[in-house]
């Protein structure tokens, strides 16, 4: 996959899209100066990225969120500052798109200038959850995805797994499930995201590991 | 289908009915129960049942009372402004002895409110999800996990005693994401000799009324309908103890709050003060004699709720007088912390 200014992370709804974009956000600040994350989440107002900013922020990267995003009006608007972040500026926009095709519609919004930066858009999959538990199921929610995009998916994210019930069994069970998407969509695994602790215990060696930290969790394991 | 998968809340509401046999679902959209209406829009379709987004919940609540009326296992759910406008129905429901399932995934209130998570329907759900003189089973999840579970027990308890029942969850509960492992329900749904189904020429008809225009034969009817909650009452409490054994204050929480309230005592305790939690499962029949069980081991009750202090009044009833009971809440959408129930139970503890 080639190295692109822009990277989407699309997937079926509740695969983790938010968890993973926020890790890569902080991976690629080790190696970019200038990192925007952009919340495009416009249908869930729970659990998004923008509910992180502070510890985004902290480490010196730029958030985008919608514009009543962690207020308690549940009104879908977009803000204007993604269309001036997306003329320049950034050397690494990561966009963390809502769920499904109704979550990707944003995106269609900004389909041409995407295209006109150049990107790659990468779909994030886990068997886990029971809408998208076969791959002909996730390589279908991937179509209608890139059809609402306007956008064509050029990677696959192995983000497979089973919340604190998560362990390395969960992880290899999934590889038929991810390789045999991948044959439907004739698209790379480009990443395999697991939790630190479970890729440090049992030395993973699988191309493509992306060791993640969860962000993402209720209030009362904070 | 028995394996884990990672369901939201909202999802497992859902999926647990359909599990249960329930393949009508009348619903309309609100934050934060949405995933509810949408997942069964995309699993009914398939299985041959009916999705049915209405015109208004209203609309849908009296879709509920119909469909339930002919016998069959059907649902609807909302969010709390959503619930206020379809409890015409519900206590139509109530008064027609017909069995249905109401979901509330809370968000704060009153009006129009908000969109984050909240306790503040306890009252509208214990005492008055309509008019008129009446109960609903009231099942509060606090895990997905659960979820499914109080699903079927809702469903199967509703046709056992011919009473609506409700799940009162919150905005967090729907929203989360947890393992969950599907399994079938224990029971079948119940036979139905009373429902509007069809005599064909073989039975009297049945007629699903809740209209009695003579006083005393309405008197009547809500008479026999207090005698089934007096049972109800007495058979179908149900709360979980946690680090009760030899408690010295006793918090008192449901749902997703008291996942918060037992990491807070599970901490308390490392600060040497003895705490432990009451969960009650049931909030309507609420789990008094749980709660009147420890009165003479607590020094104090403290409920915690995502509210300004609603269920507290209950466990005021069950405590009747014996140790004082303190409130802790937090309301409008805000979620308590941790830190701030340990504080308030340290400060109990001096």
């Amino acid at each position: 996959m080639e190295e692109k200014n822009i990277i989407i992370i699309c997937g079926h709804y509740g695969s983790g899209k938010t968890n993973f974009s926020i890790n890569l956000a902080l991976s690629e600040r080790r190696m970019y100066e200038k990192v925007l994350l952009i919340d495009m989440d416009i249908v869930n107002p729970y659990f998004r990225s923008s509910d992180y900013s502070s510890a985004l922020t902290e480490k010196g990267i730029d958030i985008i969120s919608p514009i009543y995003a962690g207020s308690t009006l549940d009104i879908p608007a977009l803000s204007p500052k993604i269309d001036a972040a997306l003329s320049g500026g950034y050397q690494k926009i990561i966009i963390d798109a809502g769920g499904d095709d109704a979550g990707a519609t944003a995106l269609g919004t900004f389909s041409s200038r995407i295209s006109g930066v150049g990107y790659n858009m990468l779909y994030v999959a886990n068997m886990y959850r029971p809408l998208a538990d076969t791959p002909e199921k996730a390589a279908q929610i991937l179509k209608e995805i890139e059809a609402a995009a306007r956008l064509k998916v050029t990677g696959i994210v192995n983000n497979s797994h089973l919340g604190e019930y998560t362990d390395i069994d969960t992880i290899n069970s999934s590889v038929n499930y991810i390789d045999k998407l991948s044959e439907l969509t004739g698209l790379p695994v480009v990443y395999t995201a697991v939790k630190r602790q479970i890729a440090d215990e049992s030395r993973l060696d699988i191309n493509g590991l992306f060791e993640i930290d969860i962000h993402v969790i209720p209030p009362w394991k904070e | 289908m028995s394996k884990r998968v990672l369901m939201k809340g909202n999802e497992a509401l859902a999926e647990a009915a359909i599990q249960a046999g329930c393949i009508h679902f009348f619903g309309y959209p609100i934050t934060p129960q949405t995933e509810v209406a949408a997942y069964m829009s995309k699993r009914l379709p398939k299985i041959g049942g009916v999705y049915l987004q209405a015109e208004s919940e209203l609309a849908a609540s009296n879709m509920l009372l119909g469909a339930a009326a002919s016998g069959i296992r059907a649902m609807t759910s909302s969010s709390s402004p959503g619930i206020s406008l379809k409890t015409e129905a519900i206590s139509y429901m109530a008064g027609s002895d017909v069995p249905a399932l109401i979901v509330n995934v809370q968000r704060g209130g009153p009006g129009l409110g908000g969109i984050q998570p909240s306790q503040a329907d306890y009252f509208q759900a214990t005492r008055a999800l309509g008019h008129g003189d009446f109960q609903v089973l009231v099942f509060a999840p606090a895990t997905v996990q659960e979820i499914m579970d109080l699903v079927y027990l809702a469903f199967d308890r509703a046709e056992e005693y011919r009473v609506p029942a409700m799940i009162l969850a919150d905005g967090m509960l729907g929203q989360m994401m947890e393992p969950v492992v599907i399994e079938k329900p224990q029971t079948s749904p119940h036979e139905k000799p009373w429902a509007a189904s069809g005599h064909q020429n073989k039975r009297r008809h049945n007629i699903i009324n809740s209209l009695y225009l003579q006083a005393e034969e309405l008197e009547n009817r809500v008479i026999e309908r207090y005698k089934r909650y007096e049972i109800i009452k007495e058979k179908e409490q149900r709360a979980e103890e946690y680090l009760m054994e030899d408690a010295e204050i006793a918090v008192v929480a449901y749902g997703a709050t008291s996942r918060i309230v037992k990491a807070a005592v599970k901490e308390a305790r490392e600060q040497g003060v003895k705490a432990g939690c009451i969960r009650p499962i049931t909030l309507w029949p609420y789990p008094t004699d749980t709660i009147a069980k420890y009165v003479n081991q607590v020094k104090c009750f403290l409920s915690v709720e995502m509210s300004m202090g609603q269920m507290v009044e209950d466990v005021r009833l069950a405590v009747n007088g014996a140790v004082p009971v303190e409130f802790y809440g937090r309301t409008g959408g805000v979620i308590p912390e941790p830190g701030e129930v340990l504080a308030k139970i340290m400060e109990l503890g001096r």
